[in-house]
């Protein structure tokens, strides 16, 4: 490859060469020599957002729901702040993303240049890695060594900045095979004398457990496998982060459900009291374990991770492995195979006895209502009208968001995309439109409030656009619900600018964008309209007027143990939070 | 968290980095993003045809938290390796301080007096003057600096740590 080509050319060639069809971006001043060359190609397919965090959740929903990488193209300055929300995002959740931002020509930079930022400065702390190409020549080492980066190891998101006369300049192209790291290189294996200590623990259990998130998904569905027939094999209960459902069917009776905050009965309980805890690729996140003192007090901790920091991060553990999961699963099975010994068949008894005495409590159960919408109820009936087909769930941040991860089930992995680590509202909409262009023909649901999904809804332009059919969703209960749920808790009820007033009519404004809208009141019209909403051969809106005051639960106060928690059909809200709690968020 | 009950120890950090733009403020936001202490840091190239640099960094925490710190450093895409030369070798460690001291008669008898004592050397001299040099670990230039302050001491210009392991072995 001896033929020079501007550098705007190699950016679209090593994409190219990196596999990549979508692009979510946003045109401007610095990136105009890229969007001109993608103007001139057909390889590539440019989706264009209507605002620049639109993308990166596009992309962030497109990686999840792939397993490949998102890419998101933007301009200088605001096209690069805007998008850094986006790269928080999917640094917190281990999204693999590349962002290619432009920058002003390189004599320009420091001069406080019209739209210049200092885009590495800012995206330092928000990225994996980040690159200021200074040179034309070192264009596609960058941006294949970006890719590698992103996606290999604990996946995150990379920023490329390049400045505009890099685009114009001519330079020499490279391939992605002849580009290697010198430095970058994540351990995949586990050490096999920590996995023999953990089969120890995991065959001498009385009360065991697995807790497992996000890591799981990002390994793959090979990952995935692997949980299932060691779950099956050792007959263990297992729960899961919000990041990692999917990763285990919760249609199997060894599912207890989500865990943490408002995770269930069963599955804190099983937390609290279990002798050996098996997290793999979940981070001890402070949802799961509320107050660090009391998280499982008597267990010994195994801890699967690719991410070595994860290790003693938060909670120190007893056996820890560092090492991509389905690798590690994979070996661990092989041991556990091996050996004769094998879990206590009447402790494991003893144990399913007692979770099956915490999940007759029915912790999920709510009071229905003929005249209004339970929010519960209607995330149910989009379950029971939605399962077994080809669907994806994307969902904003806030109550809403933990009744879908509670009352709408996952079989499979890669199907659940929703913001856990930052809780950023306004993840949905741009999330169901990046899903829906990686699998145009599936079914594509945001999960919404109506608070949440105002933060980004310009993109249903997009969907419309794109002819991208995604359903959004909305449980309008015209509050912030999750804010004036934690008002209730702990600031009096004082209800200090959580409603959401003058809202929109949101089946007028689905008309005014070229969409479909739709309305549902009682209980007894919602399934026609979920049917209808369904049916419907576009983007809808679909406005579902839920019961204003409804709380979620279970719920763990901040500053509370999991055997501690809150649930609906004792005391409600009615509790006292310590001081030290109310500091927690 | 059993933090509270972990004792809190000072420990030399050594890290070898791509010596690329950048990597220092990826360093040093670490620190600062995660609530972690520098109580000195020292940077400069030290191989010239792999364009590497040496970070040293002294920080005080408790072990889990040392252990955060490694294990964060080695993260970072640049960096080659991280050694805490205090718990993972025998180390030597050095400091440069630049030393001003102003005063007149039995002072300035006494501070030339106590420079010798500490083998430092005087590189800037005026009638009412000196600016010592010393080298020697953090202690010692402590000690130097705390006999100086009654005998007109005005100005202090550290280096910060620089530590290597003994014996033959490369880090």
């Amino acid at each position: 490859m001896s033929e020079k080509l501007t550098g705007a050319q190699i950016v679209l060639k090593a994409l190219k060469d990196q596999g990549v069809g979508h692009i979510f971006g946003y045109p401007g001043g610095a990136v105009l020599p890229i969007y001109d060359e993608i103007f001139q190609q057909e390889d590539i397919e440019h989706i264009l957002v209507r605002h620049e965090q639109g993308a990166t959740h596009a992309a962030e929903g497109y990686a999840r729901s792939t397993g490949k990488c998102g890419v998101v193209l933007v301009t200088s300055g605001p096209g690069a702040t805007n998008a850094v929300t986006g790269l928080t995002d999917a640094l917190m959740d281990s999204i693999p993303m590349v962002c290619i931002t432009g920058q002003v020509a390189t004599h320009l930079i420091g001069n406080d240049a019209f739209q210049e930022a200092d885009t590495v400065g800012i995206t330092r702390p928000c990225t994996k890695h980040n690159y200021l190409v200074k040179s034309v020549d070192d264009l596609a080492r960058i941006i294949h060594e970006a890719f590698h980066v992103a996606t290999s190891g604990r996946p995150g998101p990379v920023v490329i900045d390049i400045p505009k006369d890099i685009q114009f300049n001519l330079g020499k192209y490279v391939k992605p095979e002849t580009v290697r790291h010198k430095t970058y290189q994540p351990q995949i294996k586990g050490d096999m004398e920590a996995i023999k200590q953990a089969v120890d623990l995991i065959t001498s259990a009385k009360k065991p457990l697995f807790y497992t998130g996000g890591g799981v998904i990002n390994s793959g569905p090979k990952a995935s496998q692997l949980l299932r027939e060691f779950v099956k094999l050792t007959g263990f209960p297992i729960t899961s982060t919000l990041m990692g459902l999917g990763s285990f069917p919760s249609a199997d009776n060894q599912w207890l459900g989500m865990l943490g905050m408002h995770g269930t009965y069963e599955a804190n309980l099983a937390m609290h009291d279990c002798d050996v805890m098996i997290n793999i690729g979940a981070r001890f996140d402070d949802r799961i374990t509320g107050l660090l003192e009391k998280f499982a007090p008597n267990s010994k901790k195994i801890h699967v991770d690719i991410d070595p920091s994860s290790i003693n991060k938060n909670v120190m553990v007893d056996v820890g492995i560092v090492g991509d999961v389905a690798h590690v699963l994979e070996d661990m099975l092989r041991v556990y195979k091996s050996r004769s010994s094998k879990p206590d068949a009447a402790a494991m008894k003893a144990w399913w006895a007692e979770i099956e005495g915490w999940r007759a409590r029915k912790c999920l159960a709510y009071t229905p209502d003929k005249k209004s919408i339970k929010p519960q109820y209607a995330v149910e009936r989009l379950y029971e009208l939605t399962k077994g087909g080809d669907t994806y769930i994307t969902t904003e941040v806030g109550q809403h968001q933990m009744w879908a991860a509670q009352y709408y089930r996952f079989e499979d992995p890669n199907r659940w995309m929703t913001s856990g680590g930052l809780g950023t509202m306004g993840y949905g909409i741009p999330a169901a439109v990046g899903v829906q262009v990686a699998h145009p023909k599936s079914l594509v649901i945001d999960i919404a409030g109506e608070a949440s999904v105002q933060m980004t809804m310009q993109e249903l332009s997009t969907a419309v656009q794109y002819r991208l059919p995604i359903k959004i969703f909305i449980l309008n209960n015209e509050y912030m619900g999750m804010v004036r749920q934690w008002q209730e808790l702990l600031h009096g009820g004082r209800y200090s600018s959580s409603y959401s007033e003058a809202l929109p009519d949101f089946v007028k404004l689905a008309e005014a964008y070229g969409a479909t809208g739709i309305r549902a009141e009682t209980p007894d019209e919602l399934d026609d309209a979920i049917k209808k909403m369904i049916a419907t051969d576009g983007p809808v809106i679909f406005d579902c007027i839920v019961t204003k005051d409804e709380n979620c639960f279970p719920m763990i106060p901040s500053g509370a143990a999991h055997n501690e928690m809150l649930l609906a059909d004792d005391q409600g809200l009615d509790v006292e939070v310590s001081d030290a709690g109310k500091a927690m968020v | 968290m059993m933090s509270e009950e972990q004792p809190i120890n000072t420990h030399t950090i050594a890290a070898l980095v791509d010596n690329e733009a950048g990597v220092l403020a990826r360093v040093i936001g670490l620190f600062s993003g995660r609530g972690y202490n520098i109580d000195s840091l020292t940077v400069a190239e030290v191989n010239e045809d792999e364009h590497m640099s040496r970070i040293t960094i002294v920080t005080t925490a408790t072990p889990q938290v040392i252990n955060q710190i490694k294990a964060q450093l080695q993260r970072l895409v640049p960096v080659h390796r991280v050694v805490d030369l205090t718990v993972e070798t025998d180390s030597v460690e050095r400091e440069l301080a630049l030393v001003k001291v102003t005063g007149k008669g039995n002072d300035r008898v006494e501070a030339l007096r106590m420079s010798e004592a500490f083998r430092a050397r005087v590189i800037d001299a005026t009638p009412e003057s000196f600016v010592f040099e010393i080298t020697g670990n953090t202690a010692k230039i402590d000690a130097f600096i705390g006999l100086m302050v009654p005998l007109g001491l005005q100005e202090v210009s550290r280096t910060g740590v620089a530590a290597i392991a003994r014996g033959p072995e490369r880090m």
